[in-house]
């Protein structure tokens, strides 16, 4: 594997209980880049992501991992029993249990953040020392997304990291997730239904619909005529996504 | 004198199954493990019922069972698309009620099933007091060597896997635990109240922890002194010593209710 490649998957498919969920995948994650995965509901997007992150053996295909691979991982959704006593700043605490020793491995620099520092960039600072199961949504993601960061993360994976919390708050994520990236210069791969506000930043942008109906940059998307369709003939800056999926069903070929 | 012996043999199995069930008694409140647990318990009279039949070790009996059932949970809920509770409640009872059959079919042995049920503290023996010991250690050495670990397990699976946490392995070596802690804690309260061990002091000490650590002292407080107050009340009433001390466990509980949650 190459320096900047940091996830090789080839040929993946995946079926639950002979239902096929994915058909074969080829996806490769690179450092320092940007990879938005979108679809539909029920397009496997989800199932992909653990592929990726070796959660799930899919049922053919293999995933190669960088040697030392430090991703950082937030959710989509994540329920925490109100039975256990937990404050954010110990939630963020147990995100570094096992940092330290794969850390000590790696060499290079990264930005070595503490966890109050992180606390301070994000803006959860006052949040710390309330219970975790108190929080709002927006701020549950904000602290989700500094427990993926504090690991210092090469690859950042952000399932639908802003689903179910309101717009000011979307955009504030959304925000910090560009920021962040830029100051890092780790990798993101964000699953996202809504692409209006990642749009700009995304290098690579990845159309899933159990296989990948078309992929490539913004640019060389804009003229493909699935994504003309998902999208408009004009994209505009903050392209308001609208998923028109009819067009994209298996064995139907591209650009009705 | 004979009673200063039993009484004695009595309190140190009733602490020290208590003292065992209180770490995983935290961890089945955390994960929503309860009815697992019931399950657990239940199939334990089915491992004695063929622990006796094929004269076996009871407690491996009744390990042995257990992991069988809970591999038929993991089968059944990928095949049978029915909810987890349904499946829990078909196993938990379908475990019982085989195990009461196959113990009524040993028809020439003299079976307390009542002890079964609900415990028989008297019939503790020096070497249960042994076995607690040694799962003792192993809890100890399970729960001090995995504790963030199981906490990171606890609060999400996947993020826990993702950060190198080997889930299935922990998920399994505390699946074993559970169900090394109900075959020798059964004595003292039986399958029918064994839960209740676990989940008792556990549910009384949220109302006073402020940390998961906390959780875990004060679960091992709660259950001393339901112990201690089970077994004076056993003793001086003349009451049967499962019950009485699930019954402080109990009163307890609903005690703390009083107090206002940290």
């Amino acid at each position: 594997m190459n320096e900047t490649l940091l996830i090789n998957a080839e040929n993946i498919s995946h079926q639950f209980a002979n239902k096929p969920v994915l058909q074969d995948i080829n996806l490769q994650l690179h450092r320092n880049q940007i990879t938005t995965l979108i679809g539909p509901n029920g397009a496997g997007k989800s199932t992909l992501i653990k592929i990726l992150l070796k959660i799930l053996t899919p049922t053919q295909g293999r995933v190669a991992h960088h040697h030392n691979l430090m991703i950082g991982f937030m959710p989509q959704k994540i329920h925490i029993d109100p039975t256990l006593p937990l404050t954010a700043k110990r939630f963020l605490q147990l995100g570094l249990n096992n940092v330290q020793k794969r850390n000590a491995q790696k060499p290079g620099n990264y930005h070595s953040t503490g966890l109050e520092g992180m606390a301070e960039e994000l803006g959860i600072r006052a949040l710390l020392n309330q219970p975790i199961q108190g929080l709002s949504g927006g701020e549950m993601q904000k602290v989700l997304l500094a427990r993926a960061l504090i690991r210092n993360p090469d690859l950042l994976v952000l399932d639908e990291p802003v689903q179910g919390i309101d717009l000011q708050s979307q955009s504030q994520i959304y925000q910090l997730i560009h920021s962040q990236q830029q100051k890092r210069q780790c990798a993101v791969l964000m699953i996202s239904h809504d692409l209006h506000l990642v749009m700009k930043h995304t290098d690579q942008v990845i159309c899933l619909n159990q296989h990948i109906c078309c992929s490539g940059t913004v640019q060389s998307l804009r003229d493909h005529p699935s994504f003309i369709a998902q999208f408009g003939q004009t994209l505009p800056e903050h392209a308001l996504y609208q998923h028109q999926h009819t067009h994209c069903q298996h064995g139907d070929a591209h650009g009705d | 004198m004979a009673i200063d012996h039993f009484m004695l043999l009595a309190l140190a199995g009733g602490l020290l199954a208590a003292w065992l069930a209180a770490p995983l008694g935290v961890f089945v409140v955390w994960q929503r493990q309860a009815y697992f647990g019931e399950t657990l318990a239940h199939s334990a009279l089915l491992g004695i019922g063929l622990g006796l039949m094929l004269q076996l070790n009871l407690t491996l009996a009744i390990v042995i069972t257990s992991f069988l059932i809970v591999f038929g949970l993991h089968s059944l809920r990928r095949n049978a698309q029915l909810a987890s509770d349904t499946l829990l409640g078909i196993l938990a009872h379908g475990a019982l009620a085989t195990g009461l059959v196959v113990l009524s079919l040993q028809g020439n042995i003299q079976l307390d099933i009542l002890g079964y049920l609900f415990g028989d503290i008297l019939s503790i023996h020096p070497s249960d007091l042994i076995w607690m010991l040694v799962i003792g250690l192993l809890l100890i050495g399970f729960f001090s060597r995995h504790w963030h670990d199981l906490l990171n397990l606890t609060l999400n699976s996947e993020l826990a896997q993702v950060e190198g946490v080997d889930v299935k392995r922990l998920q399994l070596q505390m699946a074993l635990l559970l169900a090394l802690v109900i075959a020798v804690a059964m004595k003292i309260v039986g399958v029918l109240l064994i839960t209740s061990l676990l989940i008792l002091p556990a549910a009384s000490a949220r109302r006073l922890a402020r940390t998961p650590e906390q959780m875990l002292g004060y679960s091992f407080i709660l259950a001393t002194i339901s112990v201690l107050i089970g077994l004076t009340l056993s003793y001086y009433a003349d009451l049967p010593s499962g019950p009485a001390i699930v019954v402080s466990a109990l009163g307890l509980f609903l005690l703390l209710l009083f107090k206002k949650q940290t």
